[in-house]
């Protein structure tokens, strides 16, 4: 009887218990994309609730435009949705300026700040003040089937030009059964086709603006660099190449499609792994091709974390990045996925570590093609804006689609190239005045 | 006289015959088509990522690790029973909603009734995207950010037009005559609707409900904008496996699958409601 008359009072406080621990809780939600690093990151969330018991991750994955969207119209209206953003190196400096991000300098010591890659960690900076981590960091390069190379008598160059990779490809077209010469992007879009075509434009001499920000889409280096990327691709490349994206030229290389792609260095991982692709063993790697001037011939992409300024668990959250984007948690991934799993592009001690370039004999190719991606000093002629295949401003992304286009009709053959870029500056001009860039 | 008739019928009936077995091959060949991508996507969630991408074929050795590795990033159950909750809770609502409107319109029309339809469909013209942001700082405003209630309210007023406008064709094709017998016979208006005008329409409510639960089923720009994790649907779960950057083609395909499969079942198990219910009143 004794017992049952303080049955009420012990559940009582064991209630209380629970809901003072479940209060101790804090559920932070984070927006990713999805990639294998990221899904890898999510696979790890047990490893980093353990290690903070009083935090729980909570995972939105999508796919990066629709990502992309989603977390634009959050963040702009304040939702407070996410407390981790996944962002680019394109969003962090504009978010940061409409401080929609939360500025992340009193980082602690052992986080080693300085550790992080130079030319990364500015491109996520707004004058000096950090607002995102960088999680992983790419850039491009040229990959090729150094079988057919062999086949052919041709010996790749320590530093290839385009007017090499066009005789290459001429060659090796058609060397056997459907192998394209060369594969490209082709798809339209911001960060598709014109991600590429971007860098082939620096390396032409060409920029996007001039310093009064006028549009130079009918210069000579443009006229060139898209005559040039045209008559590549539309001769020498796989059969429906205005379609082909990133994913579509990988699934391509992979199976063995394409004598030569330039692309992310990204790929470099699924290319190696023999039960992904048929060329692991015949895969050869080169610089990105030049032309007239090395200057912005390949790209830099930074994905990042960061902190919404309307989230409202903004320790929990710093948390969470920060041991996302430690040393620690690049040990942890190589350690449990495999070292070529880990996370590219971000640290120098990623790079000082024997495993991991022992596991990724890309790994110092990869390391200088980020150090020497200058996106304060992409183009031959200077320029007002920052980014190698991107140019920092608001507009880009509807400017940079409608350009791609353009050029995506003139690859298939519907317009002439300059009739695509008469039409690309048309409305690059229109947009610049609308927003107010020039009268 | 009887061999005039011999000699009649059988050309008769093998035109009959063959007219019928070219239209059986069309509707073959018609359903296969439509079919075909689904089918291509079953199967392709049975293959591994490298034989996803490799050469189209039918023969390879299926397997089912794409569900595996699916099954142990995120929990289908949650996003699915979210799916439920959203699709039937809406096309509950909606039929709360819809069925005195129809009534009213259909039975008690007024000079502006035709015009108030019209408009109540013009709605479906806009572009969702055109009205995220007002919608997003409401639901944001009174909470209603990633939660079920939020999505339910969000696709019953999708809903509605569609769901109006199916009921009053159903219910203006119902002889009137029985509703007046029955008032005749004292029934007030709401046992009319209760106890003749509901019975007597029922497989056309039945397909306008079936029609309401897959439209909400496969809703996505919504429920991708609106809800995050706690009330994302089977959409948002799809939405998770597709890259632009990786080779996520049999995983995607394996998702999809599970995605599609309660609505595919639920389509198999209600096709003769369906087509009973969107043919009612079609032949006369």
């Amino acid at each position: 009887m004794r017992r049952a008359r303080h049955l009420p009072v012990t559940v009582l406080a064991a209630a209380i218990a629970l809901a003072s621990h479940a209060q101790a809780q804090t559920e932070i939600t984070v927006a990713t994309v999805n990639n294998n690093d990221m899904v890898i990151m999510q696979s790890l969330t047990d490893a980093f609730e353990k290690a903070h018991p009083d935090i729980t991750l909570d995972w939105v994955v999508l796919e990066e435009n629709v990502l992309r969207q989603r977390m634009t119209t959050d963040i702009a209206t304040g939702g407070g949705q996410f407390d981790v953003m996944t962002i680019g190196a394109y969003e962090a400096p504009i978010w940061a300026e409409r401080e929609w991000l939360e500025p992340l300098d009193d980082l602690p010591d052992e986080y080693a700040v300085d550790d992080l890659l130079t030319s990364v960690r500015d491109g996520l900076s707004l004058e000096g003040t950090p607002y995102a981590l960088p999680f992983y960091a790419e850039s491009s390069m040229m990959y090729y089937r150094k079988d057919l190379f062999e086949e052919a008598g041709i010996e790749m160059s320590e530093q290839p030009t385009w007017n090499e990779v066009r005789d290459w490809a001429e060659q090796l077209h058609g060397a056997q059964e459907g192998v394209a010469g060369i594969c490209l992007r082709g798809k339209p879009g911001w960060g598709e086709n014109m991600a590429f075509v971007t860098t082939l434009v620096n390396t032409y001499g060409g920029r996007w603006f001039d310093e009064q920000w006028n549009p130079e889409l009918t210069s000579e280096p443009w006229m060139e660099a898209i005559e040039f990327y045209v008559d590549l691709l539309g001769n020498y490349g796989p059969p429906g190449a205005s379609s082909n994206g990133f994913n579509e030229n990988l699934a391509l290389f992979a199976r063995g499609n394409c004598a030569m792609w330039v692309d992310a260095t990204s790929a470099a991982g699924t290319l190696y792994d023999g039960s992904e692709s048929s060329v692991a063993d015949s895969l050869g790697f080169a610089p990105a091709p030049v032309a007239k001037t090395p200057k912005g011939s390949h790209w830099l992409w930074t994905w990042a974390l960061a902190i919404p300024a309307s989230s409202e668990h903004k320790d929990a959250a710093k948390q969470f990045i920060t041991w996302a984007t430690s040393q620690e948690y690049i040990e942890l991934v190589g350690e449990t996925q495999g070292w070529t799993n880990v996370p590219p592009g971000t640290r120098e001690s990623t790079y000082a570590n024997e495993q991991y370039t022992q596991a990724a004999p890309f790994a110092d190719f990869v390391l200088s093609a980020i150090q020497n991606a200058d996106p304060t000093d992409s183009t031959l002629e200077p320029n007002p804006y920052t980014g190698v295949q991107i140019v920092n401003i608001p507009e880009f992304q509807a400017i940079g689609t409608q350009v791609g286009q353009s050029i995506a009709a003139a690859l298939t053959g519907d317009t002439t190239v300059e009739q695509a870029l008469t039409s690309a500056q048309r409305a690059t001009e229109r947009t610049m005045q609308r927003a107010g860039y020039n009268d | 006289m009887t061999t005039r008739h011999i000699n009649a019928a059988p050309p008769a009936l093998r035109s009959q015959q063959a007219r019928q077995l070219l239209l059986t091959l069309v509707g073959w060949a018609v359903a296969l088509t439509i079919f075909f991508p689904i089918l291509w996507m079953v199967l392709t969630g049975f293959k591994t990522e490298t034989a996803a991408i490799a050469d189209p074929s039918f023969i390879f050795s299926p397997t089912l690790e794409s569900y595996q590795a699916v099954n142990a990033r995120s929990g289908y159950a949650r996003f699915a029973l979210n799916s439920v909750a959203v699709a039937f809770g809406s096309t509950f609502l909606a039929l709360l909603i819809a069925i005195p409107c129809a009534y009213a319109m259909a039975f008690l029309p007024t000079r502006r009734t035709k015009g108030t339809l019209l408009w109540m469909l013009s709605t479906k013209m806009l572009p969702p995207v055109g009205v995220l942001v007002p919608i997003y700082l409401i639901f944001r405003d009174v909470g209603l950010l990633d939660t079920r209630t939020g999505l339910i309210l969000i696709y019953t007023l999708m809903n509605l037009p569609i769901v109006v406008w199916m009921l009053y064709t159903f219910f203006k094709d119902m002889p009137r005559d029985i509703l007046e017998a029955g008032r005749m016979d004292g029934a007030s208006t709401f046992q009319e609707v209760f106890y003749l005008l509901l019975p007597l329409t029922m497989p056309g409510i039945a397909s306008t409900g079936l029609l309401s639960v897959i439209l909400s089923w496969n809703e996505a720009f919504w429920s991708l904008n609106l809800t995050t994790s706690k009330a994302a649907p089977l959409t948002a779960y799809i939405a998770s496996f597709s890259s632009p950057e990786g080779l996520f083609w049999a995983k995607l395909s394996a998702a999809s699958t599970m995605a599609i499969a309660p609505i595919l079942v639920l389509g198999w198990m209600t096709q003769k409601q369906m087509v009973r219910g969107l043919t009612f009143g079609a032949v006369k």
